[in-house]
C-alpha cells in the first residue's frame, strides 16, 4: 500500500487506473455510440423514403390545406395553407396553456394554503380534494368533463343560465363580448395614465418611506387609481363600450364569446389536475420555513400579515420555484392530450390531420417537438431568472 | 393603540415591577408545564434562570412576550397584561427583545436588512436613520464590518451577536435570552457573553436563562432556579452558588459544578 502511494506521485497509475484516462474512455466510447445509432436512423429513414418515392422537404407547407377547424384564433378556413395550420394548432395550445397556468397556479396557491388551516374542515377538503384529483390519471378527468358533464348539459334551449349573460350548455360555453365604440381609445389611454400613475406613486411612496419611515397605503391607493381613473374616462366618453350579449338564434346561440366544451373540458381538467400538485408544492414551500423564523419575526413586534410577507413567503418561494416551473412545462406539455377530445390544439391538428393528409412524418413530427422544446426552455428560462432574483446567498 | 404607545413611552426609569407574573399557570394538552409562578422583577434587573431541561425555563421566558399563552394567572409587562387581545401582544413585543438558542436571523436579508426590518415597518422609522441606528448596535457588538453579508455567510458567535443588535435596534425596555450559548461551539461562547455583559452594566432589564454559572456569578442581580415547572429557589448569586437552601437546587449545582 505504502509503497505504491509513494509510486503514485511521481509517476502516476497505470492508464487503466486512473481516473481522469477512465472517464476520459467511457466518454469518447457513449459519444461514438450516440453518433452511430444517430447516423443509422438519419441514413435508414433517407433511404426508406427514397425507396418509397416519399419526398422531403418542407415545400407541402405551402399548400392548400382543404380541411376545417372547430376554432381558430387566427383567420383560418379550408383554403388556406398547411403552414397556417400549424399556427391555428400552436395559438390554441398557447391558449388553453396561458388559461391553465393561471387557473391552476390561483387554485393550487389557495389549497396549498388552506390545506395547512387551522380550520379542520378546510383543511380536510383539501386533503381529499388533492388526494383524489392528483391519483386519478389526467386523460381520464379531461374524459370526465369532457363525456360526464359537458356532453349531458342541456340543450341550447334549455341553457343553464346566468344573469342572462353567461349561458352553459352542450355546445359550450357563451359569454358576452365586448365591442368598443367610437372613443373607447380616451378608455386606452386612461389606463395607460392610470399605470404611469402608480408606478410614479409607488416610486413615491418608497421614496418617502425612506427618508420618514411614513408608510402610504401604496396597494389601496394603486387599486383605486387603477380603477377610477378608466372609469371617470369611460362615463365621461358617454360609456363607448356595448356587450355583444349571446342570444338564442335557431338551435344555437350567435354573438359574444364562445368557448368551445373541449376548450372547457380540458381547461378545466388541465387546472384541477395541476392545482393538486401545486398546491403540495407551496405547502411544503410554506412548511420549509422553519418556525423560528416565524416565531423571531412575531418576538420583534411585526404582526402577522408583515410576518408573512416580509419573512415566511419570501423563504418558502425559493422552495416553491423549481418544482412550479416543472408543473407548468407539464401542464403544457399535458395539453396535448386535446387530441383525445378533439380540442385543436397543435397535436390534434397539425400532428393528426396535417400529417395524416401529407404523409410528412419526419417533418411534422420535428417541428411539433421543437415548438414544445422551445415554449418548455422558454418557461424554464424566466423561471430560473425569477429563481435566482429570489435565491438565498451563501457564502 | 396609539394612545397606549405614548403612555408606555413616557415611564419612568427604574420602574418597580417591569414584569409581574402572578399564579401563573400553563399546561401542554394534560401536561402542566408551569405551575403557580409568582415573580417581579424591577425595570434594570438582571435575572438568570436555570434548572435541569424539561423543567419549564424556556417555557416560561416565551410566555412574557407571548410566544407561548398562559390558561391561568397573569402576565404584566410594563403596565400591558396580556391577553387575547392583539394589540396588548403587538404592544409588549414592541418593547420585550428576545434572542434564541439558534439565532432565527432571516437568512434571505442581510445582516444590515435583518436589523433594519422591524423598525421600519414597526416603528416607521425612515430608512437611513434605521440604518445608522442599526450600524451603531452593529457596532457595539463588534460587528460592522459584516453588515452587508447574509447570516449563512457567518460563523454562529457572530451570527448570535448580530441577533442581539437586531433585538436592540427596537430599543426594547426588556431583553430575554434562551440559551443564547448552548448552540455555540465553545470558542464562540466569550465573545457572546462579552456583548451580554456590556448590554447589563448598561442598565438594561434582562432575563437570561443558561447554564452559564459563571455569566450567572458576575452579571445576574437574582439567580432562579426551576424544575418540574416550578420556582424552586430564588436568590442573589452569592447566596445561590455560596449557600443554597434547597436540597433540589444543591443536587443541580453538584451536578453542574462537578465538571
Amino acid at each position: 500500500m505504502k509503497k505504491q502511494t509513494v509510486n503514485s506521485r511521481p509517476a502516476g497509475p497505470k492508464p487503466w487506473y486512473d481516473p481522469r484516462v477512465r472517464a476520459l474512455f467511457f466518454q469518447v466510447i457513449s459519444l461514438a455510440v450516440v453518433f452511430w445509432v444517430g447516423w443509422v436512423l438519419i441514413d435508414n429513414t433517407l433511404s426508406n423514403m427514397q425507396s418509397r418515392g416519399i419526398s422531403t422537404g418542407f415545400g407541402f407547407l405551402g399548400e392548400s390545406a382543404g380541411f376545417g377547424i372547430i376554432m381558430h384564433l387566427v383567420p383560418f378556413d379550408a383554403t388556406m395553407s398547411y403552414g397556417r395550420t400549424f399556427w391555428v394548432g400552436l395559438t390554441n395550445t398557447l391558449l388553453v396553456s396561458a388559461m391553465g397556468v393561471v387557473a391552476a397556479t390561483i387554485l393550487g396557491f389557495v389549497i396549498g394554503v388552506a390545506r395547512l388551516s387551522s380550520n379542520w374542515l378546510v383543511a380536510k377538503i383539501s386533503l381529499v380534494y388533492i388526494e383524489v384529483i392528483r391519483n386519478i390519471p389526467l386523460l381520464l378527468q379531461i374524459f370526465f368533463w369532457y363525456f360526464a358533464v359537458l356532453s349531458n348539459l342541456p340543450s341550447p334551449r334549455q341553457s343553464v343560465e346566468v344573469g342572462g349573460a353567461l349561458f352553459l350548455n352542450n355546445r359550450g360555453l357563451y359569454l358576452p363580448g365586448p365591442v368598443t365604440q367610437e372613443g373607447f381609445g380616451l378608455v386606452w389611454v386612461a389606463i395607460l395614465v392610470a399605470i404611469v400613475a402608480v408606478v410614479g406613486v409607488r416610486m413615491w411612496a418608497k421614496k418617502r418611506q425612506m427618508a420618514t419611515g411614513q408608510i402610504f397605503p401604496t396597494f389601496k391607493v394603486s387599486v383605486a387609481i387603477l380603477i377610477l381613473l378608466p372609469l371617470m374616462v369611460f362615463f365621461s366618453a358617454g360609456q363607448p363600450l356595448e356587450w355583444d350579449v349571446p342570444a338564442l338564434k335557431g338551435f344555437n346561440f350567435g354573438g359574444g364569446i364562445t368557448l368551445i366544451p373541449e376548450l372547457v373540458a380540458l381547461w378545466i381538467a388541465l387546472s384541477l389536475y395541476t392545482a393538486s400538485f401545486i398546491a403540495e408544492i407551496v405547502r411544503s414551500g410554506i412548511l420549509s420555513v422553519s418556525q423560528g423564523q416565524t416565531e423571531a419575526s412575531k418576538a420583534l413586534g411585526l404582526p402577522n400579515g408583515l410576518t408573512l410577507r416580509l419573512v415566511v413567503i419570501p423563504q418558502a418561494m425559493r422552495v416553491i420555484i423549481p418544482p412550479l416551473t416543472s408543473q407548468y412545462l407539464n401542464l403544457v406539455k399535458n395539453s396535448s392530450l386535446a387530441t383525445a377530445i378533439g380540442y385543436p390544439d397543435l397535436v390534434a391538428v397539425f400532428m393528426g390531420t396535417t400529417l395524416n393528409q401529407t404523409g410528412q412524418a419526419v417533418e411534422v413530427v420535428a417541428i411539433t417537438m421543437a415548438v414544445y422544446l422551445t415554449i418548455s426552455l422558454l418557461i424554464s428560462l424566466f423561471m430560473n431568472l425569477y429563481n435566482r432574483a429570489v435565491a438565498i446567498k451563501e457564502r | 393603540m396609539t394612545q397606549h404607545t405614548e403612555s408606555t413611552d413616557v415611564q419612568a426609569e427604574n420602574k418597580p415591577g417591569i414584569i409581574r407574573v402572578e399564579g401563573m399557570h400553563k399546561w401542554y394538552g394534560d401536561f402542566h408545564v408551569l405551575k403557580d409562578l409568582n415573580l417581579t422583577i424591577d425595570q434594570g434587573e438582571r435575572i438568570v434562570i436555570c434548572g435541569p431541561s424539561g423543567s419549564g425555563k424556556s417555557t416560561f421566558i416565551r410566555c412574557i412576550n407571548r410566544l407561548e399563552e398562559h390558561q391561568q394567572g397573569k402576565i404584566i409587562v410594563d403596565d400591558v397584561e396580556l391577553t387575547d387581545d392583539v394589540r396588548h401582544i403587538d404592544s409588549v413585543r414592541r418593547e420585550v427583545g428576545m434572542v434564541f438558542q439558534h439565532f432565527n436571523l432571516f437568512p434571505h436579508l442581510t445582516v444590515l436588512e435583518n436589523c433594519c426590518l422591524s423598525p421600519i415597518w414597526v416603528r416607521k422609522v425612515p430608512r437611513r436613520e434605521a440604518e445608522a441606528a442599526a450600524m451603531e448596535y452593529l457596532e457595539r457588538v463588534k460587528i460592522p464590518d459584516q453588515a452587508n453579508k447574509y447570516p449563512g455567510q457567518l460563523s454562529g458567535g457572530q451570527q448570535q451577536r448580530v441577533a442581539i443588535a437586531r433585538a436592540l435596534c427596537m430599543k426594547p425596555k426588556i431583553m430575554l435570552f434562551d440559551e443564547p450559548t448552548s448552540a455555540l461551539d465553545p470558542e464562540m461562547i466569550k465573545e457572546v457573553l462579552d456583548v451580554m455583559i456590556e448590554l447589563a452594566e448598561s442598565g438594561m432589564t434582562m432575563i437570561c436563562v443558561t447554564h452559564e454559572m459563571g455569566f450567572a456569578k458576575t452579571v445576574a442581580d437574582r439567580v432562579i432556579f426551576m424544575d418540574g415547572g416550578e420556582i424552586v429557589e430564588e436568590a442573589p448569586p452569592s447566596e445561590f452558588f455560596g449557600n443554597p437552601r434547597e436540597p433540589r437546587t444543591q443536587q443541580f449545582l453538584q451536578q453542574i459544578l462537578q465538571h
